[in-house]
Parts: structure tokens; sequence; C-alpha cells
């Protein structure tokens, strides 16, 4: 079974992880002021890439936190795990970790 | 009407549990009282008004004057007693942790614990929970919270020999846990202790 590194516990089995969906997604500013439209797209539409992809995820069966990760949707590999107050890494700081061989 | 008496979840198993060999010692612990703390900020003010460091290291707990405080979360911590009843133990500890913008909530009925001793008990745990239980990295004070078998449990180590551990558990499956551990501890067991 794949572990997923929770940056509260460490490495911990895939089942006690649930999958929370795309991150950074901000709430809108003036939500009233949406058109259904808008609020559609806020609710509903959330990128699918190929590659790299910053998810939400939460440690159900340990401390039950929500965190961050950066997955890879197309190896399932997770690049990087990061608390929800911490900014999302960029590309060169990832590319640097995976050279580095300090991603999880 | 017949009297109600109060019994412990796992008192059908104490039969059972008595005739493991001592390498894999089961016994059901006594209840505790119990308080689950919810605290942001943890200082030496949280310290002074608990009488107690709050355990500020992931997976881990520390003895206390009667009982233990064992992290939950980077917010959450629970504490046990076995002397105080639980109201005394949640009015205290709310009293403490309610000026520093904290809560408390008596969660004694939650949990009960299973103490797990002997040298082959860390293979038995092995069987069902993935996490690395060497003493090396789990010994006395760290703890974790699992799924073993199907069940969520919060596993302490006692010992830096790895050979004496709790297993806290919710009451509804703990007779689920007992009958899981008795399956997997067959296995370590002498074939002429099977047959008594």
């Amino acid at each position: 079974m794949q572990l997923i590194p929770c940056p509260w516990c460490g490495p911990r089995e895939e089942a006690e992880f649930s999958y929370g969906g795309q991150a950074h997604v901000p709430y809108p500013d003036s939500p009233a002021e949406l058109s259904d439209e808008e609020w559609a797209h806020y609710v509903f539409f959330r990128a699918n890439p190929k590659g790299r992809f910053a998810e939400r995820w939460n440690h159900g069966a340990g401390c039950r936190r929500w965190f961050n990760a950066i997955r890879d949707t197309a190896t399932y590999r997770f690049e990087r795990v990061y608390r929800l107050d911490d900014p999302k890494p960029g590309v060169t700081e990832l590319a640097r970790s995976r050279e580095e061989g300090t991603a999880p | 009407m017949a009297e109600l008496l109060r019994t412990h979840p796992l008192q059908a198993w104490a039969g059972a549990f008595e005739r493991l060999p001592d390498t894999v010692r089961l016994t059901a612990e006594p209840y505790v009282a119990m308080v689950d703390v919810r605290l942001s900020a943890v200082g030496a003010e949280a310290s002074a008004a608990l009488g107690l460091d709050l355990p500020t290291a992931a997976n881990t707990w520390v003895p206390t004057d009667d009982g233990r405080a064992v992290w939950l979360g980077p917010d959450e911590w629970l504490l046990t007693s076995t002397t105080e009843a639980p109201e005394e133990l949640e009015a205290r500890v709310r009293a403490a942790v309610l000026p520093l913008g904290g809560s408390a909530a008596d969660v004694s009925a939650q949990r009960i614990g299973l103490r797990l001793t002997g040298a082959r008990v860390r293979d038995v745990l092995a069987t069902g929970c993935s996490i690395d239980l060497h003493p090396r990295v789990f010994g006395r004070g760290r703890s974790a919270q699992t799924t073993l078998g199907q069940a969520g449990v919060v596993l302490l180590s006692l010992s830096d020999g790895g050979d004496d551990h709790v297993v806290l558990v919710r009451s509804s499956f703990a007779g689920y846990l007992a009958d899981w551990l008795l399956d997997a501890a067959l296995e370590f067991t002498p074939t002429t202790a099977r047959q008594e």
C-alpha cells in the first residue's frame, strides 16, 4: 500500500487518508454579487492536470488534520506535503528538492 | 426491573486473555477518566494552569501525576487520570484552559485501554498495523494514532524494550479488537498452551 507522509505524523498508509480535492481555491471576495454561472464555476470547476497537482488531504485515522500535497497525477508520487498555512511551493523549489533527493 | 450493573466491555474476554502465554499478555485496563483538551497556544501559562507540560512533539505522550497526557494533534491532547472522577477532571481542566481560549470535554466513555505486555506483542501488533514499532523509533513516550486491524486506535509505548504497550480503543470496537488480537496472538502461542 502506498505510504503518504503526513506533515504531523510521518509516513502512514494511504487508507488512513481521505482526499479533499484541489487546494488553493480562493473563496470569492463578494459571493453575493456572483452570477449563477460564476458561482457554479467556483463550486464545481476544478483543474484536472496530468502531472503536478496541489491537493488537499485529510489524515482521518491519525491526527485528523488537513494538509496540502503536491502529487503527480500520472505517477501518484507525492512530491511535497505542507501545512495549510505554508505557501504553495514553486516549480523550481520542487525541482530542486527532487534533484537533492529530499522529496518524500 | 433488574438492576443494571456497570460492566467492562471486555469482561467476557477475561478468560481468553488469561489463557495467553506470558510472551503475549493482554490485560483490559480499568476505566480511567479521560478529557479531550483543545488549546491553540501552549506556553508557560498553560503548563502552570494545568500543572503539567503538554507534549508539543507530534506522536508523543508524557506521564502526569496520576495519568497520562497524550498528543492527539497540534492543538489537541488527551489527559487521563486514575484518581479523579471524570466530572472532577473535566471541571479542573476546563477551569484551567478556558481563560486561555481552550476547551475541555469529558471523553471517559469513549475509549478503553488494553495493556499488551510480553516479548512478542510487537509481532502481534505488526500483523495489523504498518507503523514502525521498533523500540529505536517507538520507545517509551512515543504514541501513534493509527488503525489496528480495522479499528482506529491510539497506541502508546510504555517501555524502551518494545514489550509494553497500551492500546486505547473505542469501547464499541473493544470486542472486535480483542477478538482480532487473540487471533493474531495465536501465531505466537505455543501449541501446548492452545490445548488447555
